[in-house]
C-alpha cells in the first residue's frame, strides 16, 4: 500500500525529517488561500499514486496568484496516467543549490534491509542504479539489531555528501530507517532531499510504501488507505471484494486459484494466441459467493469476449466452485460471455456432478480449457 | 529415497486446534504422516485427533521425540511461531501461514541462519514424500511416489505440473512448495542441493515465476554443481511491469531483472529445458529417464 505523497510527509515530519510547509487543497479557491498563507513561489502537486508526475504535467509552479488558479485549474481534475486528480499539494517551493537521494528498502535477494544514499537525486534512481550503480552508496542492515549510526555515516561518506552536510544527512537516514521499520515499511524514500543554500536539507518529495500484510498492526496507516482509493473502477470493484486482480488488456477473462496457477493461465492464453483481460486469483479456500463474484467482476470488463476458470483444489473444493458458478450463471437468462471451466485436485468428481454443464464448456485439461477459450473469443471478433 | 521427509519424521502441529491446523493434521494423518504432537499456547492437555496438545514446541519434542514441526498459526502469530521452533533445534519446520510480514520473515532469516534447521515457507503448500508422509495442505491424491525431486514457487502450480507428471506414469521422490514470499526459508538451491544428493532423484523439476533472482542464482548453481538433469517453467511471461501479481513476491520492478525472460535465459544458458507449458514440463522429464 502506497501512501499519497502528502500522508508520506506528515508521517516523516512528525519523525523529525524536515519538510517544506504544505496544505492539503481540493478547489482552485483553497490552493490560492493555501499559497497565500505559505508565501510564493509555491508548488502545485497533484496527489495520485503513479509515478513521473512531473513530465506528466501533475507538478507545476506558480509565483503569484495567477499563476496558482491557472496552476490548480489545469492540474485539479485532469486524468493522470489513467487516475483523477482530486487533490493536490500546495507547497513551499524550495530555493535548491543540490538534490540528494536517501532510501530505505528490503533488499529480498539478501533477506536484509538495505539503506542507500546518492547524490544523484531528483531524477530517476531507477535509472541511476541502473546506469551507474556505483553512485548509489548502500549498506546491508541487520534485522535484529537495527542501523547503527556508523553504518549511516558510512553510507553518507561513501556516496560522496559534502562534508558540511554529512551530519544532517546521517540524520536525516538514520531516521527514515527507523521510521520504516517502525512501521513496516516496503520502502521508504526521500527524492529528492534538497540542500538549500544555507546548508540545511529538506525532503522535497516523499515516498512511503507499506507492507499490506503487516497493516494489522499499523491501525493509523491502514486508515490512510481509505481515502488514498483511486484509478481504475474494476480494480477498485476487485478491492472490495477483495481479490487479487490487474486488468490487463486484452479480450480472455481468466480466472484461477493461485498466483503461480493464475499466471500460468495467462501465459497459456498467450501461447495459444490469445490475449489475456486480466489476472484474477480467487486465494486459496474460496466458497461459492466468492466464486460468484469473482464471475462478476470478469463479466463487468466490457473487453472480455470469453472466460476461463481454472481451478487446481488443495484447499479449494471443487463442490464449492461448481456451486458457485452455478450460482453466479443460472440469474442470467442468456450467459453473457461463453465460459470454460476447468476442475482438478481436491472434491473435483464432486464439482463435476454438481456443474450444471447447459451453463458451461467443460475441458478436462489446463490446455484444452485454455485453447477453448481462445477460440471462443477469436469466434466473437470475426 | 525421499529428502527432508519420509515415514519415520516425527511431527509436530503449531496450531493444532485452530480451524486450518485441525483440518490439516487430520489429512495429514489420514495420508500416514506421523504426527505425534500439537502445541498451542494454554491449550496443554487437550488432545486433536487422538494426538497430545502441549503448551510449548519445546515440551511437545521432548515429550514426543519430535523432529518437525508444521506451523499453521496467524499470521500476526507465525514468526514469533517460526522463533519457537528454531529454538528447539528442529530438523525441519514448515510454515503455511500466508500473509507473515516481510520484515518478521526478516528476522526469522536472520535466526535461521545460526540454525541447522531447515525452514520451508511461509505462504507455501508444504512438502510431500508420495506414500510416506505430507507436511503441509498438499492434495495427496495426485502425487505418485516415483525418480523426479520437484520444487516450486507456487502451491497450486506445483498440483498443476505434479499432475502432468503423474497422469503420464512419472512419480516423485519428494515435492517441496518453498513459497512465493519475497523472504523464504529453503531456497531453490537448497532444494537443488538436496536433490543432487538423494541417489534415487534421477531428474528435478523446478517451476519458478517473475520477480526476485532466485531462478537466476538457481541456473548459476545448477550450471556448477547439480549433474542430475533439470526441467524448468516460468509463470508469468506476461505479466506487465510494476504490477503485483497476487503473490508478494510476484513482481517485475522494470528493471531488466526478474522477468521470466531473464530468468528462462539464465535456466537455458545452465543447460535447463524451460517448458512453454506444464505439459512441455513433462515432454522433457519424460525424455530424462
Amino acid at each position: 500500500m502506497k501512501l499519497h505523497e502528502y500522508q508520506a510527509k506528515q508521517v516523516f515530519a512528525d519523525a523529525g525529517i524536515p519538510t517544506p510547509d504544505s496544505t492539503l487543497a481540493s478547489d482552485v479557491d483553497g490552493v490560492v488561500a493555501a499559497a497565500e498563507e505559505i508565501g510564493y513561489p509555491v508548488a502545485i502537486k497533484a496527489q495520485v499514486q503513479v509515478g513521473g508526475r512531473g513530465k506528466a504535467g501533475g507538478i507545476k509552479l506558480a509565483d503569484d496568484e495567477a499563476e496558482a488558479r491557472e496552476a490548480a485549474d489545469a492540474i485539479l481534475g485532469m486524468d493522470l496516467k489513467g487516475y483523477h486528480v482530486e487533490q493536490v499539494l500546495v507547497e513551499q517551493a524550495v530555493d535548491f543549490t543540490d538534490e540528494l537521494y536517501v532510501g530505505v528498502t528490503m533488499d529480498r535477494g539478501a533477506g536484509k534491509p538495505v539503506a542507500m544514499v546518492s547524490t544523484k537525486g531528483g531524477v530517476d534512481i531507477e535509472a541511476v542504479a541502473e546506469e551507474t550503480p556505483e553512485a548509489i552508496a548502500s549498506e546491508h542492515i541487520d534485522p535484529a539489531f537495527g542501523m547503527h549510526p556508523y553504518q549511516a555515516r558510512k553510507a553518507v561518506y561513501d556516496a560522496g555528501v559534502d562534508r558540511d552536510l554529512a551530519r544532517d544527512v546521517s540524520s536525516v537516514l538514520t531516521t527514515l530507517y527507523q521510521l520504516w521499520d517502525d512501521r513496516d515499511g516496503a520502502d521508504a524514500e526521500i527524492n529528492p532531499l534538497m540542500v538549500t543554500s544555507d546548508n540545511e536539507v529538506i525532503a522535497a518529495d516523499a515516498v512511503m510504501n507499506i507492507d499490506e500484510d503487516a497493516l494489522f498492526r499499523q491501525p493509523e496507516l491502514a486508515e490512510m488507505e481509505a481515502d488514498a482509493a483511486s484509478g481504475d473502477a474494476l480494480e477498485q470493484k476487485a478491492d472490495e471484494y477483495d481479490f487479487d486482480y490487474v486488468r490487463l488488456e486484452g479480450n480472455v477473462g481468466i480466472i484461477g486459484n493461485g498466483a503461480g496457477l493464475v499466471m500460468t493461465t495467462l501465459d497459456l492464453v498467450d501461447h495459444y494466441g490469445g490475449e489475456p483481460a486480466n489476472f484474477l486469483d480467487v486465494g486459496g479456500g474460496a466458497k461459492a459467493a466468492r466464486i460468484a463474484n469473482a464471475l462478476d467482476m470478469v463479466f463487468s470488463d466490457d473487453n472480455v469476449d470469453s472466460v476461463v476458470f481454472n481451478i487446481f483444489g488443495g484447499i479449494t473444493r471443487g463442490d464449492e466452485v461448481a456451486k458457485g458458478i452455478n450460482e453466479a450463471l443460472g440469474q442470467f437468462e442468456e450467459i453473457p460471455k461463453p465460459v470454460v471451466v476447468r476442475l482438478a485436485g481436491t472434491n473435483w468428481e464432486e464439482g463435476m456432478e454438481i456443474l450444471n454443464e447447459d451453463l458451461v464448456t467443460v475441458e478436462q485439461t489446463l490446455e484444452d480449457a485454455v485453447q477453448r477459450a481462445v477460440s471462443y473469443a477469436d469466434e466473437v471478433n470475426q | 529415497m525421499s529428502v527432508l521427509v519420509d515415514d519415520d519424521t516425527r511431527v509436530v502441529v503449531q496450531g493444532i486446534t485452530g480451524g486450518e491446523g485441525k483440518f490439516h493434521a487430520g489429512q495429514m494423518i489420514e495420508y500416514g504422516t506421523n504426527v505425534v504432537a500439537g502445541a498451542v499456547p494454554g491449550k496443554g492437555g487437550q488432545e486433536v485427533h487422538g494426538v497430545p496438545v502441549y503448551d510449548t514446541v519445546n515440551e511437545a519434542v521432548e515429550a514426543e521425540n519430535a523432529d518437525a514441526s508444521v506451523v499453521f498459526v496467524p499470521p500476526a502469530f507465525a514468526g514469533d511461531a517460526m522463533f519457537e521452533a528454531l529454538d528447539t533445534d528442529l530438523d525441519l519446520v514448515v510454515a503455511i501461514t500466508e500473509g507473515v510480514p516481510t520484515q518478521d520473515m526478516a528476522r526469522v532469516k536472520r535466526r535461521l541462519d545460526e540454525t541447522n534447521t531447515y525452514l520451508i515457507g511461509p505462504n507455501c503448500p508444504g512438502l510431500i514424500t508420495p506414500g510416506e508422509a505430507k507436511l503441509g495442505i498438499l492434495p495427496g491424491n495426485i502425487f505418485a511416489s516415483g525418480e523426479v525431486g520437484l520444487v516450486s514457487r507456487s502451491g497450486t502450480l506445483t498440483y498443476q505440473v505434479v499432475d502432468n507428471l503423474t497422469q503420464r506414469g512419472i512419480g516423485q521422490t519428494t515435492a517441496i512448495g518453498i513459497g512465493g514470499d519475497p523472504i523464504i526459508g529453503t531456497s531453490f538451491i537448497d532444494a537443488l542441493e538436496l536433490f543432487e544428493n538423494d541417489p534415487d532423484t534421477k531428474a528435478i523439476a523446478m517451476c519458478g515465476e517473475i520477480g526476485g533472482e532466485d531462478e537466476e542464482e538457481a541456473a548459476a548453481y545448477i550450471d556448477e554443481h547439480v549433474d542430475t538433469p533439470v526441467a524448468g517453467f516460468i509463470a508469468g511471461r506476461t505479466a506487465p511491469p510494476g504490477k503485483r501479481m497476487g503473490h508478494a513476491g510476484a513482481i517485475v520492478s522494470g528493471s531488466g531483472t526478474g522477468t521470466a525472460e531473464s530468468k528462462i535465459n539464465a535456466l537455458n544458458d545452465a543447460g535447463v529445458p524451460v517448458g512453454d507449458t506444464p505439459e512441455e514440463v513433462a515432454d522433457h522429464i519424460e525424455s530424462f529417464l
